[in-house]
Formats: C-alpha cells, structure tokens, sequence
C-alpha cells in the first residue's frame, strides 16, 4: 500500500474510528455487561453506580425530588445563559434590557418564563426533599455529612433566587436589595444595644461588602450579578458533585435494613441473594463499606437503562411542567426602580415572606438569629439522632407517624393562635412605648414560636424517651410554622403590613 | 540524642512554609480585595432654595433627598423618611404621622417610634444656610430630636 493509498483509506475510515476512539468500549453496548463497562468507563455516567437497588427506584420514597431538583439546575443553567446574552448589569439598561428580553428577543419571553419557573420549582423541590430525606430517617449514619452538604445546597439554592430576582433592577428588585443589604446590617441592632458598635461593626462590614457602597447602586447590582452567574452557580455545582459523590459511597439511596431481600437481576433472569463467597482484599484496608460488600447483588438491577430512564422522566417531567407554566403564565416585572417610593405592600417572593413576617418582629431576630438557629438545629439533627432503627421507612414506623401527626396539629394551632395574639393586641411596643429594644429582639413572636417548638420537642422527647421522635416533632413543627408565616406573609398582610383577610379588602389609595 | 535537622529536610520544610506563607498573604489580598476602600455614593446635601417658599406650617416631601421638611411657628425641622428597621421609605400622613409599607413600623410627628419593629425613631437631619442663602439640608447629618432651625 502507497501512502497515499494509506492517506485515502484512513481519511475514509476516520469517521469510524474517531468514534470508536471516543467511546471507550467501541461502540453502542448491546449487553448488561457492556453497558456496566460503559458506564463506568463514561465520564459523567460512572457519578452512578453500575447497578441500582429496586429500592431506590420506587416512586413513593423519593418523588424523584432530587432528580427534580438537578434537572431544573441543568434548566436553570441553560436558560441562564441564554438570558446572560442580552442582559446588561447596569442601573441604567438592566430595566431596559430585560423589557428588550421580554419583548423583542426572539423567545426571549419564554426563555425568561422558563427560567423564572424552574427557579420556583426548585425552591419547592429543595424543601420536599430536605422533608422526604428527613422523614424517612436518611440522614442517619453514614448519611450524617451528606445532610449537611443538602442543608449547604439549600441555603445556595435560596441564595441564588435571592440574587436573581434582584437583577431586573425594578421595583421588587431595588427594595429587596436594601431590605436585604439592612438585613445584613441588622446585627448593629445588638452591637448598638450593647453600645460596641464603634468597635465591633459586624453589621456594618457585612453591608459593605455586599454593597460595595453605603447606598444601594451599581456597586451592588455588579456584586449581585457576579455572585448570580458565577460565584454562587460554581459552589452550587461543586457541592452538587459531592453530594451525589456521597450518596455512592453511602450506600447508594436509604433503605430499611430489616427490607426482604429482593432477587437481583442479572441479565434476563432474577438471581436470589447470595451472600459473597470470598473476602474483599481492599476492604481490610479502607474504612467503611460499599453497597455490595455483604449484601452481594442483592435486589439490584442495571443503572442502565433503569435508572437512566428514570432520570430522563424527570428531566422530562420538570421541562414539561416549566413549559407548560410558562406558556401560561409571565415572569413578573414591576415598575422601573425609584428610591423615593416602595411599593405599599413591599413583598418579597413567597418563599422568603415568612421570613418577612419574622422581620416584621424584629430585623436581628428574624433576619439573622432565628434563621441561624434553624440552620444550627437542622445541621445538628443528624449528630444529635444517632439510633439507627427506622432508617428507610417514612416517619419510622406508626409511633413516628403519631408524633408527625400531633405535632402538625401542636405546631399549627401555636403558631396560628400566637399570631391571631399578635394581630389583635399588638406587641411589647404597644403596651411599654419604652422598653428597651434588646428587650424586644429577645422576646417576640418569633422567638417566642422558636421557644414553644424547642419545648414541645422536648416533651416528645421525655413522654416517648426516643431522640427521634423528638426530632420529628421539632422538623414537623418548623415545617408547619414556616407554611403558616409563609402564607400569613403572602395573603393576610396588606398595605403597611396591616392585617387582611383577603387582598381584596385593602384600601384603595 | 536528637539527630540534627539535614539540610535536606530543611530546604524542604522552608519551602513548604514559605509556600504555605505565601498562599496565605495571596488569599488574605484576595480576600480584602471585596471590602471597598472608598466609599462611593452621592453629595448627600440637598439645596432647597429661599426659605421663604415654604409657607409656616407645612411640611414637604423631598423625594432626592429621603427626607420630609416641616415649617411651623418656632422655624423649619427635617426628618429623614428612610425608616430605621431595613431602610424602607416611611409615608406621611397629616396629624398621624409616619407608616413604613414594607414591615409596618409606626413613628408619631416626632419621629418616634409608636409601633412595629423599627429599633429607634427617624432620623432629624441638620439644617443650615448655605453660603449663597438658601436653605440647605445635610442627610448625612444627625441632630437631636426637637432642634429647628430659624431662618
């Protein structure tokens, strides 16, 4: 063979081995055997593991929340930088440029519906299944750490609709900033109560640095774009690749030990358990365990395709739910930003509302102090729950379901009966015009919520002497609190933050 | 007896601390790098023109400068309408005072608190003449409440 004959023959083959190249198995796996070899030598499929547990799949334990949740990431993600090419982050065109998106870009209205949708689906997707992983006990050992990476995941998701919506630079967006920015300020509330502020401005710093300025301007809308588009989306992707990381080295999904072993598949047959015949060398040497040691292949199938088509389903399912929601409905725009007047309500977006009730008590209290506490509490359950009964089975089994069901009703009935108090007779304030205001940042509503969940959890925990029972009663409760303020911020407060049954009963003004 | 420390195990542990101590200083930079150095942001002294346009017993609203200007009897006073809780503007009305729309904070004529969360009242800003006769206020600045300012 010439070498140009050689030259011509590779020149025609070289579609085909450019593709062999690129797939390290040569070509399309057609057995349970190729496929695992694919996965595993894949990138981006080996994040899974070769086999998946039946377990795992059933559509009851996990709603596929946190398939849900990265799907509408990867939307998010998408749409984002569509909207990045003719958004401009600057006080003057950001207005301008997002009318331009929402009127002249070619689908740039939808592109902006959609983004704004998965955006809200995954702020509900992020508390259903911060509920689902609680409630079912996964955050028990080994999952501990794996918790705490969900609880960070939670905070940046908020974060990032948080810096999102500030962007347009319209109404809701400039008075979410200062509100924001003074939130951040808030703990001078407590240096000043002290008179240390001179010496110890955490507030102040905190302002600063997410400001840039002492006044809500270009400075800031820069450093709310930068944390959007860059700083945040990094974080949230790197802490995504450790939790589905841990999930592998976890064990794969929880499930209930005490579980009937379920036949695995291996090819077209169903394979009973067997317990493994020989021992593993690596495991004499690496601490912990991996999902198959001792438990052989048992209840598994392939991840592919069985796993993989669930993730297509839920890709396909958040799409198609943002799609159909943004046809159907539009992102909001308010009015062009102006410093002299905010809007009469000024609300935030629902999920941040009860925190909006919370600040409406105190800015320290329900800004920052309450808020950490919470964080504090949640990332502490898992350290502070150590039996490792009921992992696997929603609520733990009928005394879990019990204590779920009382607390819902305890956690309902305080927060609403507190709040009718508070509604009809005021606060401290309005009986002693004087007090003190640390007198106030240490007891209002809010705390005083905070304080009857804490005592009513360890009740739970002296009547039924179970650390996880009293964990459930507090999640329940702060679950059932949050719906209540949330709903309390977005339907029953009106102009001046007045009571109203219903917004049609506001003045007109 | 202790060996003595060779030379090789020197040159190394230097290296690995001057790395250390360098990444330190390289981080601690970036790390101050966000925290703004100068302050940006507008004069925040507002001219308002003769005196004499504003009538005794008024108040009026200055949208530029956050602030309501009042004019009664014993001279002119000026308070802010940035509220003290989270920096919304506070609204006046005539005989009833100040209400915050964004988290219900409640101060009376004086611009103290009556009711809601804020932790202290409004803010009375320094009132001067400016050298070319009109009057002028300073946002920036803070008197004691009851101050007024005689023309």
């Amino acid at each position: 063979m010439t070498p140009t004959q050689e030259f011509l023959k590779n020149l025609k083959e070289s579609p085909q081995h450019i593709r062999d190249s690129m797939l390290l198995v040569g070509r399309l796996p057609q057995t349970d055997r190729e496929r695992s070899q694919s996965t595993f030598h894949n990138l981006f499929l080996h994040m899974q593991s070769v086999r998946t547990h039946r377990h795992s799949l059933k559509f009851a334990y996990t709603f596929g929340l946190g398939l849900i949740l990265t799907a509408s990431f990867v939307v998010l993600t998408v749409t984002g930088i569509l909207l990045m090419v003719y958004y401009k982050p600057s006080t003057d065109l950001a207005y301008q440029s997002i009318k331009d998106i929402h009127y002249v870009v070619p689908a740039g209205r939808f592109i902006r519906n959609i983004h704004r949708w998965a955006a809200h689906l995954m702020v509900v997707a992020v508390f259903l299944h911060m509920a689902r992983v609680f409630f079912t006990g996964s955050y028990k050992r080994p999952r501990e750490f794996n918790w705490l990476i969900g609880l960070g995941l939670l905070v940046l998701t908020l974060g990032l609709s948080f810096t999102g919506y500030l962007l347009p630079w319209d109404q809701l967006a400039y008075w979410a900033i200062t509100i924001g920015s003074n939130i951040a300020s808030s703990p001078r509330e407590l240096t000043e109560a002290f008179g240390i502020t001179k010496w110890l401005d955490v507030g102040g710093f905190q302002k600063q640095l997410l400001l840039g300025a002492n006044y809500v301007g270009q400075e800031a809308l820069i450093r709310f774009y930068v944390l959007h588009v860059a700083l945040l989306p990094l974080v949230i992707t790197a802490l995504m690749g450790v939790h589905f990381w841990r999930i592998r080295k976890d064990g794969g999904l929880s499930r209930a030990e005490s579980a009937p072993a379920v036949p695995a598949r291996i090819g077209e047959r169903d394979v009973a358990v067997f317990e493994p015949t020989k021992t593993y060398g690596l495991m004499a040497v690496v601490r912990g365990r991996t999902p198959v040691v001792g438990r052989a292949p048992e209840g598994s199938v392939p991840s592919w395709p069985n796993l993989l088509w669930a993730e297509m389903a839920a890709l396909m399912f958040t799409i198609a739910v943002c799609l159909v929601l943004s046809y159907f409905s539009d992102a909001p725009l308010k009015e062009m930003a102006n410093p002299a007047i905010p809007e009469n309500p000024a609300k935030a977006p629902w999920y941040f509302l009860g925190l909006q009730e919370l600040v409406s008590y105190s800015a320290f209290m329900g800004g920052v102090g309450i808020p950490g506490i919470v964080l504090l509490g949640l990332g502490l359950i898992p350290y502070l729950d150590r039996d490792p009964r009921g992992v696997g089975v929603w609520f733990g089994g009928p005394q879990g379901r019990r204590t779920f069901w009382t607390s819902t009703a305890f956690g309902l009935a305080s927060v609403l009966a507190l709040l009718a108090f508070t509604v009809n007779f005021g606060w401290l304030r309005a009986w002693f015009p004087t007090i003190p205001q640390i007198v106030i940042i240490a007891i209002n509503p809010g705390t005083v919520i905070v304080a009857m969940y804490i005592s009513w959890s360890l009740w739970i925990l002296r009547r039924t002497q179970s650390l996880r029972m009293s964990a459930i009663a507090l999640f329940t409760c702060f679950l059932a609190g949050f719906i209540v303020l949330t709903a309390m911020g977005s339907i029953f407060r009106g102009p001046n933050w007045h009571f109203y049954w219903w917004p049609s009963l506001w003045p007109v003004h | 007896m202790q060996e003595p420390t060779r030379r090789r195990d020197f040159l190394g542990l230097a290296a690995l601390w001057s790395s250390i101590a360098a990444l330190g200083t390289a981080f601690a930079g970036v790390l101050r790098l966000p925290k703004p150095a100068v302050l940006p942001g507008p004069l925040r002294v507002y001219k308002l023109g003769d005196a004499a346009q504003f009538a005794v017993g008024t108040s009026t609203r200055i949208d530029a400068g956050n602030f309501f200007l009042f004019r009664d009897e014993r001279g002119f006073h000026a308070i802010s309408s940035v509220c003290t809780h989270l920096g919304c503007i506070v609204a006046h009305q005539e005989d009833e005072g100040f209400a915050c729309p964004c988290h219900g904070s409640r101060f009376n004529e004086q611009g103290t608190v009556i009711g809601g969360p804020a932790p202290a009242g409004l803010a009375w800003l320094e009132i001067t003449t400016a050298p070319d006769g009109q009057l002028q206020v300073n946002a920036e600045s803070q008197v004691t409440q009851g101050t007024k300012f005689q023309v």
